[in-house]
């Protein structure tokens, strides 16, 4: 289904305003970025600089003022599934189990009982959550609610996934945990991930480019391709140079908020 | 979600949640409670024979209305009333709930349909659900239908609004979640609409089931021939206070269990708000 060596996602000229005509906000000016089959992008801002805006006309639950994207060549116009989402908030359906809500998508497609079993398995595998396949959303600590919704995004087999700040809301180590546990699934599942974030150390940590973008209105201020080991550590001199390039890059933006 | 408390038997709950008696020490409590209730009704009936108040015919102790009921159950006169009650209360309940969720989950999801449906609840609401009563009357006749019908009106309401509630509720990052799944239409409606809002049609349905039996007595207070409400009126008429306070026990049981019977509905529905 794939347009042949063609870029997964095509965002071309997106521009969002939020309000009334003539009275209206710019959010995002106007954005061109692909992102190739296998790759893994993260945006990079400062906060309100509408990277979320973008992640959420990407996945089709905004529609932009002006501009189009496209996944494998067809225009997005609303949430499908194609598109998985994995949420700062995690979004998991309390009232399911953790079976429930990593089979929900398989389900809705009507797999086969057996096949969506092998389906779950598969990914709470992945995610280290078999033991607790039973459990309800509650039960849960923020870790596991959000390798939950990861595995619930991947079990649903998605052409691309959109990670908003997915890490946002855990404390230090657990970020620290979840991002290996990324870096490895991605190195077995090679997805197409889109990824907002405002750590420039987790965008580092993971992306095979980093886009950082100016503060409001968002535009693309600067790319950068992360050539670094698929398997990254933390402290090498390479990294923590990549680490202060960006930081450089992004401080200006910053400081042009405060101003 | 009903995290709120918004009804007294939910703040009653609370409270005795709070206290977090074991569980054989709060059943002795509460068993006592009931001794203890029955024995000030005794003593003071007791009183009023003894000290010649007034005429006890006014006040009889709870043997007498407990041997009034037997002897009415045992002449089979008390289950008819009895099934009277409970089917219309079964029928306009159900009726209520049936329409009452139904409308509810469309005005909660669809914005035409609450702008259609909301104004005119709002507007009928706030007149008291007995106001009407005559009405029914007047419209459907004094037999079966008027009374089904009045307590289906009058269950509605709350069933209605708990359920707009809990639709208009759900987060809508759960809606975006479902929908990049694939969830669309009725996948949407019967798989995440529907379980997010079951908290609060479920205190809807525990709102009404009260009702129903608040309501179902005054309109056998009118042209019934059966029915526990015309057993009350009845015992007014001819003075048999022990009847009529006998049926006022029934009443209150039958209440007491169709709260508990919706408790049960709830606990096995939403045990995922409190797995064990």
């Amino acid at each position: 289904m794939t347009t042949a060596g063609g870029p997964k996602i095509q965002i071309q000229r997106v521009a969002k305003s939020f309000g009334a005509p003539g009275r209206a906000m710019e959010a995002l000016g106007q954005i061109d970025l692909d992102v190739a089959e296998r790759e893994l992008v993260c945006l990079l801002g400062p906060s309100g600089c509408g990277k979320s805006t973008l992640l959420n006309i990407v996945a089709g639950f905004l529609a932009p003022t002006s501009g189009t994207v496209l996944v494998d060549g067809h225009p997005v116009s609303g949430p499908a599934p194609e598109r998985g989402v994995v949420f700062q908030e995690y979004a998991l359906f309390p009232w399911r189990t953790v079976t429930g809500n990593v089979e929900f998508g398989p389900l809705l497609q009507s797999r086969p009982a057996a096949e969506r079993r092998r389906t779950v398995d598969r990914y709470l595998d992945l995610v280290g959550l078999r033991a607790h396949a039973d459990k309800f959303p509650v039960q849960l600590s923020g870790g596991m609610k959000q390798r939950v919704a990861i595995a619930r995004a991947l079990a649903n087999n998605p052409a691309v996934i959109l990670m908003d700040e997915p890490f946002g809301a855990l404390d230090a180590q657990t970020r620290e945990v979840l991002q290996d546990e990324l870096s490895r699934i991605q190195r077995v599942e090679h997805k197409t991930i889109l990824f907002v974030t405002h750590s420039i150390r987790e965008a580092v940590y993971l992306a095979d480019r980093v886009v950082v973008m100016t503060s409001v209105p968002g535009r693309i201020k600067q790319v950068f391709a992360v050539k670094l080991p698929e398997v990254r550590d933390r402290f090498a001199q390479e990294f923590t140079q990549y680490e202060s390039d960006i930081t450089r890059v992004v401080k200006e933006e910053v400081a042009k908020v405060r101003e | 979600m009903a995290q709120f408390l918004s009804s007294v038997p939910e703040l009653m709950d609370a409270g005795l949640r709070g206290s977090r008696l074991p569980r054989g020490r709060a059943l002795a409590l509460r068993l006592g409670a009931v001794a203890a209730f029955l024995a000030l009704w005794s003593l003071l009936s007791g009183a009023v024979v003894v000290l010649r108040l007034f005429n006890p015919i006014f006040l009889p102790g709870p043997w007498l209305v407990f041997g009034s009921l037997l002897d009415m159950a045992a002449r089979g006169q008390l289950w008819i009333h009895l099934a009277a009650t409970l089917e219309r209360v079964a029928l306009g309940f159900g009726t209520g709930a049936a329409v009452g969720v139904a409308l509810g989950l469309a005005a909660g999801h669809l914005p035409p349909v609450r702008n259609v449906v909301e104004p005119v609840v709002e507007l009928l609401r706030p007149i008291p659900p007995l106001a009407m009563l005559p009405m029914f009357i007047v419209w459907v006749g004094i037999g079966e239908a008027s009374k089904v019908g009045f307590i289906t009106y009058a269950t509605f309401f709350p069933i209605f609004l708990t359920t707009v509630n809990g639709v208009r509720q759900i987060d809508p990052l759960l809606l975006r979640a479902a929908q990049s799944l694939g969830a669309r239409g009725l996948g949407l409606f019967t798989r995440v609409i529907l379980p997010a809002a079951l908290p609060d049609i479920l205190t809807g349905l525990r709102l009404g089931v009260a009702l129903a039996f608040f309501v179902i007595v005054i309109s056998e207070f009118i042209g019934a021939e059966h029915g526990l409400g015309y057993l009350i009126n009845d015992g007014r008429n001819f003075f048999l206070v022990p009847q009529m306070l006998g049926a006022a026990v029934v009443l209150g049981l039958l209440g007491y269990a169709g709260n508990g019977l919706v408790r049960l509905l709830e606990r096995r529905l939403t045990r995922w708000q409190h797995p064990a």
